[in-house]
């Protein structure tokens, strides 16, 4: 809700100030960002759709059985990948980190599962690629997977 | 025929989910609700972000983005990239286009990664979920770690991608 909020307000901020300055160019953005949506649209569908399959596949409850009860590499090497793989709202992710501490899993486990999930976008890697490059997408995901797992390994230690 | 080829990606996941509809009935149940759900949440979202973009291309000046947050902008740069990627502005991919956009206009690649990883990962609003179930110290843990991951890995594409490797402005 906020998020709708802040995005509202700030384009009818910004609207006006444009509109005020000129409406040729206002016209101009309507185009550019309708070029850039067209443009976007088919990887924004297909995010819907693998994100949907996805979750459809590995409800939250799936994932608390495959990496709640037990502990050690296995575990958070599963939860690191599961992070990485899905996009799940940080508003579910939160109660969902929080459910799997309390089934067994450990902190290290949800650090990975945590941060993969922020830092690392499988799902969205197409539409990166897009915007950023191959080589930009592959560097940053790779290096954030490897990130995670080290912040993860911190956090254990030091919260564990 | 150039719209189907255009959109194959899309017609085929929906083929996987009349598929599943008729094999697995329950998974596809589940997997349409939660596709659903993100389509109403981008419908929303999307169009006002696309339109602010348009408007960040037509009105703001290759040189007040390079100069903000461009080579030479140093930790100015660094300190805003992190600002702007902070603004409770939805979900990651909303901030590819924008992210190419910046880009395009000059802004360093470690600038860029940094926007990214803020706004993936530090959100205000997202942080004080995290704090109510997961506690503070496991926040507070996470946000400094991740932060110094995020800037670290600035500065290593930073250095490893060069400016042609980069997709261009059309």
């Amino acid at each position: 809700m906020t998020t709708i909020i802040v995005i509202y307000s700030l384009l009818v901020i910004c609207l006006i100030w444009s509109l005020l300055k000129s409406r040729q160019q206002t016209k101009q953005s309507f185009i550019v960002a309708a070029k850039a949506l067209w443009k976007m649209a088919p990887g924004l569908l297909a995010i819907v759709g693998v994100v949907g399959l996805i979750l459809g596949i590995l409800p939250p409850e799936a994932i608390t059985r495959l990496v709640g009860e037990e502990a050690g590499f296995l575990a958070t090497g599963t939860a690191a990948v599961l992070g990485a793989v899905t996009l799940i709202p940080a508003l579910i992710s939160f109660p969902l980190a929080a459910s799997l501490l309390r089934s067994g899993a450990t902190v290290t486990t949800i650090a990975a599962f945590i941060t993969t999930l922020v830092m690392v976008g499988f799902v969205t890697a197409p539409m990166e690629i897009k915007a950023l490059g191959r080589k930009f997408t592959l560097l940053r995901n790779g290096l954030s997977f490897v990130a995670a797992l080290i912040i993860a390994g911190l956090m254990g230690v030091i919260l564990g | 025929m150039s719209l189907i080829k255009k959109f194959k990606a899309p017609l085929l996941l929906v083929l996987v989910y009349l598929a599943l509809a008729f094999w697995w009935p329950d998974i596809s149940g589940r997997s349409a609700a939660v596709a659903f759900n993100y389509l109403r949440e981008m419908v929303l979202i999307i169009p006002p972000v696309f339109v602010l973009m348009g408007l960040l291309e037509v009105w703001v000046p290759k040189e007040a983005i390079k100069k903000l947050i461009g080579t030479g902008s140093g930790l100015k740069g660094l300190f805003f990239s992190f600002l702007m990627g902070t603004l409770p502005t939805g979900p990651l991919y909303v901030a590819f286009p924008m992210a190419g956009t910046l880009l395009q206009k000059g802004a360093k690649v470690s600038n860029i990664v940094i926007f990214l990883g803020a706004w993936a990962a530090i959100k205000i609003p997202q942080l004080l979920v995290e704090v109510e179930f997961l506690g503070l110290s496991f926040t507070a843990l996470r946000f400094g770690l991740t932060l110094t991951a995020v800037i670290v890995i600035g500065l290593v594409l930073e250095k490893l991608i060069k400016p042609e490797e980069l997709p261009q402005l059309q």
